[in-house]
């Protein structure tokens, strides 16, 4: 049967057992919403700006092991949707993107609502296709979902001219797709593992470094089983907290800019480093230079041949999936059935309790001002842990990363390699989709909350009962922070004014505001939030002390173990 | 240190840009580059020529193997090849200079592909260093345009890019 354009774009989301899209419509697109219009396979979600759309359609496939989907119209939906797709490339996340474009013969024309959409996304994708024939599409996006969720994961993106939409061919899915010039490498090469397994035996002061890369591969469990059969000190990265559980003895809390001391000090003075889907990113080791000051054996296992050996040489790499590579780096382990130095162990183990009796993230709750980690800790108290959390950018992303203990993978939801503020709503919606009975906080700042505040709006349409916790410090508390420290103190455009009534607006887009400005209130209102109004929205606006900064911190450019304490000040 | 490198790319619209994209955000060097459809109609043969420490180099290949557009990449540098480059210069070519110009040409195996009564075109090829050393042996003064292809290269004997 010949079917349009439109039709047959719908029917392969269908066949990818699409559950939601979310979007904006336009001229472009106007055939393809039609269509979405006349089934009832999936739902369309109608965010309140493109911005939002790619954000809840990113925070869908991280919460879940799913693939998002988004579609916005051309020219200035593309324009919006940006910044939302180069989030989800830094965070390498499976998602597929569908743009509208002015119809095939307008193209290069300067058209209405024309723009080079494969030229503008081209750096912040995995990959991006225009559709020049409708004989293509079908295998296009068979082709994009394939690429999205394969080998290092990203966003794909297909722009569809809108005759496209309008022209007929024979519909036909495949069912399988090959590219020859992309073969993904997962199983990992068995001599470099093996020469991996012997390291790990030598080990005197092992550290086991994961980063999201365990996240977006569900490499959890075999990571947890490797670490616990070692009895080796984990520390997660902000992308890769749950990787392993936080509350586990064996886990150090996170590393980098604002880790632990005794994440930090261990990351710096191990002797064999074993990184896990992690990227040595320059929030997490600091100064490079000061980082391989210390002489260490390092193995490291990623799915991109171009994450290994890119800032810090490696001495055994591995390319393959986390979880292939672990499970057959756990044969060898027993394979050669030997223990790793007890002694050395102990003694190591020792001095990581001796740095973790530092209690870096130790602050003071005062009787009259309330303090931000506070709030985080409560939450975690009476969420009993087991929310789905996440955040915007800012000192507030750092404490809820710092103090909310991830025992499972894909509850902290969050933008760590692009810091786009302005997620944290719209994530929070994308997280209720995909899980569509969770419990889900948005921790924000009055800054970012304000960035897509206008998602206030879709989640009352889609009855989203999202707990927005704001710490309202009445400063972009981070600019503020680095202005104390680096720029004089002066703060430069930090200072926050003329802030909206965050409970009348809340109540204007038909949601339940509340203000908390006393310590001895915040538990209280948390409840109230998480068990009165379980099943609506509430915007719990914490008036937060204004001179609190995160501690610990490796300042930029300085190397792991030259934290600034909270206690040192 | 300086490099050839080789790719084979799907003969797609745009597969171009996506390396050329790939060393401007990364900020790799590009002295040269050339492309052209290879024997197979579906594939593009791109080679660049590019300056940068091993580690730098490594990472370009790293990268380039990652685009999705790319099927084969080769560091040709690394082993035994050829580079060959084709220049056409037009110069001045009237009274004394008319024979040294024929001479000069003749001595670095050039052609003189077109004349008029002032001036030749002489076709060169060979390795960068030769066209360059063919320029100096000249008067500035009488050159009056140059174009260059760009290095293309090809590994020696049995060493050969090919999907
Ligand atoms: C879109 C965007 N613009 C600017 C920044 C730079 N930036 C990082 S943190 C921050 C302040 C955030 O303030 P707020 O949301 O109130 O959080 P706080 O740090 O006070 O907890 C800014 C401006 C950013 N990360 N993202």
């Amino acid at each position: 049967m010949q079917l349009t354009g439109a039709e047959i774009l719908v029917r392969c989301l269908q066949e990818e057992k699409v559950e939601h899209v979310f979007g904006y419509p336009g001229g472009s697109v106007l055939y393809i919403y039609d269509e979405l219009f006349k089934q009832d396979k999936f739902k369309p979600v109608l965010v309140r700006h493109e911005q939002a759309a790619v954000h809840a359609a990113d925070a869908y496939s991280r919460s879940s092991s799913k693939i998002g989907v988004c579609m916005v119209t051309s020219g200035p939906g593309v324009t919006n949707a940006v910044t939302g797709i180069a989030t989800a490339y830094m965070d390498s996340v499976p998602m597929v993107i569908i743009s509208g474009q002015v119809p095939t013969a307008y193209i290069g024309q300067d058209a209405f609502q024309e723009c080079d959409t494969v030229g503008i996304t081209r750096p912040c994708v995995k990959h991006n296709f225009l559709v020049k024939d409708v004989k293509d599409l079908a295998l296009t996006i068979k082709k994009a979902f394939y690429l999205a969720k394969t080998g290092r994961p990203g966003p794909v993106l297909i722009d569809v001219p809108k005759d496209i939409t309008t022209h007929k061919c024979e519909y036909h899915y495949p069912k399988t797709v090959s590219l020859r010039s992309y073969n993904p490498v997962v199983k990992g090469h068995s001599g470099q593992i093996k020469k991996a397994a012997q390291l790990l035996l030598s080990a005197q002061r092992p550290v086991i470094y994961a980063g999201g890369g365990v996240i977006l591969s569900d490499a959890s469990e075999a990571l947890t089983k490797l670490a616990r059969a070692l009895n080796f000190p984990v520390t997660n990265t902000l992308m890769g907290l749950g990787g392993y559980p936080a509350t586990d003895a064996q886990n150090l809390g996170m590393l980098g800019m604002h880790g632990t001391y005794e994440a930090n000090m261990a990351m710096q003075h191990c002797d064999v480093l074993i990184a896990v889907g992690s990227r040595f990113d320059d929030r997490v080791i600091g100064n490079p230079a000061h980082f391989g000051s210390v002489p260490r054996k390092i193995i490291h296992i990623d799915i991109d041949p171009s994450s290994i050996s890119k800032r810090v040489k490696v001495d055994v790499p591995i390319v393959g999936g986390v979880p292939e590579v672990l499970t057959e780096l756990m044969k060898q382990l027993d394979a050669i059935n030997e223990t790793p130095d007890v002694k050395a162990l102990a003694d190591w183990w020792k001095q990581i309790e001796a740095w973790r009796g530092k209690k870096s993230l130790k602050y003071k709750q005062g009787k009259d001002v309330i303090m931000p980690q506070y709030v985080v800790e409560k939450l975690y108290e009476v969420t009993k842990g087991d929310a789905f959390v996440t955040s915007d950018v800012g000192q507030h992303q750092m404490w809820a990363a710092q103090y909310y203990k991830f025992d499972k993978p894909r509850r902290w939801i969050n933008s760590g390699g692009l810091g786009t503020m302005g997620v944290g709503l719209p994530y929070a919606m994308g997280v209720r989709f995909a899980n569509p009975k969770a419990t889900v906080a948005c921790v924000t700042g009055e800054a970012s909350i304000q960035m897509c505040i206008q998602e206030l709006s879709t989640a009352k349409q889609f009855r989203l009962p999202i707990k927005i916790i704001n710490l309202n410090n009445r400063y972009l508390g981070m600019v503020r922070q680095w202005q104390e420290m680096f720029h004089g103190n002066r703060h430069a455009e930090s200072y926050v004014d003329a802030l909206p009534d965050f409970v009348k607006l809340a109540e204007a887009y038909g949601h339940v505001g509340m203000q908390i400005t006393k310590p001895a209130d915040v538990e209280g209102a948390l409840k109230e939030a998480f068990t009165t109004h379980k099943n609506e929205l509430v915007f719990l606006d914490f008036l937060t002390d204004q001179t609190a900064n995160v501690y610990p911190m490796v300042a930029a450019g300085k190397g792991l173990s030259e934290m600034i304490l909270a206690e040192d000040l | 240190m300086r490099h050839i490198i080789s790719i084979l790319i799907e003969n797609e619209a745009g597969a171009l840009s996506r390396v050329a994209g790939l060393f401007s955000a990364r900020g790799y060097n590009i002295e040269s580059l050339t492309v052209a459809p290879t024997e197979d109609a579906s594939l593009s043969r791109i080679t660049i020529v590019t300056m940068g420490s091993d580690d730098v180099v490594e990472q370009i290949t790293k990268q380039l193997n990652k685009l999705i557009d790319v099927v084969k990449v080769v560091d040709l540098s690394e082993a035994a090849h050829i580079e060959r480059e084709l220049m056409l210069v037009k110069v001045r070519a009237m009274g004394p200079d008319r024979d040294e110009m024929k001479r000069l040409a003749d001595i670095f195996r050039g052609r003189v592909i077109d004349v008029t009564d002032k001036t030749y075109v002489i076709e060169l090829t060979g390795d960068g260093a030769k066209l360059d050393s063919f320029l100096e042996s000249i008067d500035r003064a009488l050159i009056l345009e140059t174009v260059r292809t760009g290095v293309s290269g090809i590994g020696r004997g049995e060493r050969i890019l090919k999907v």
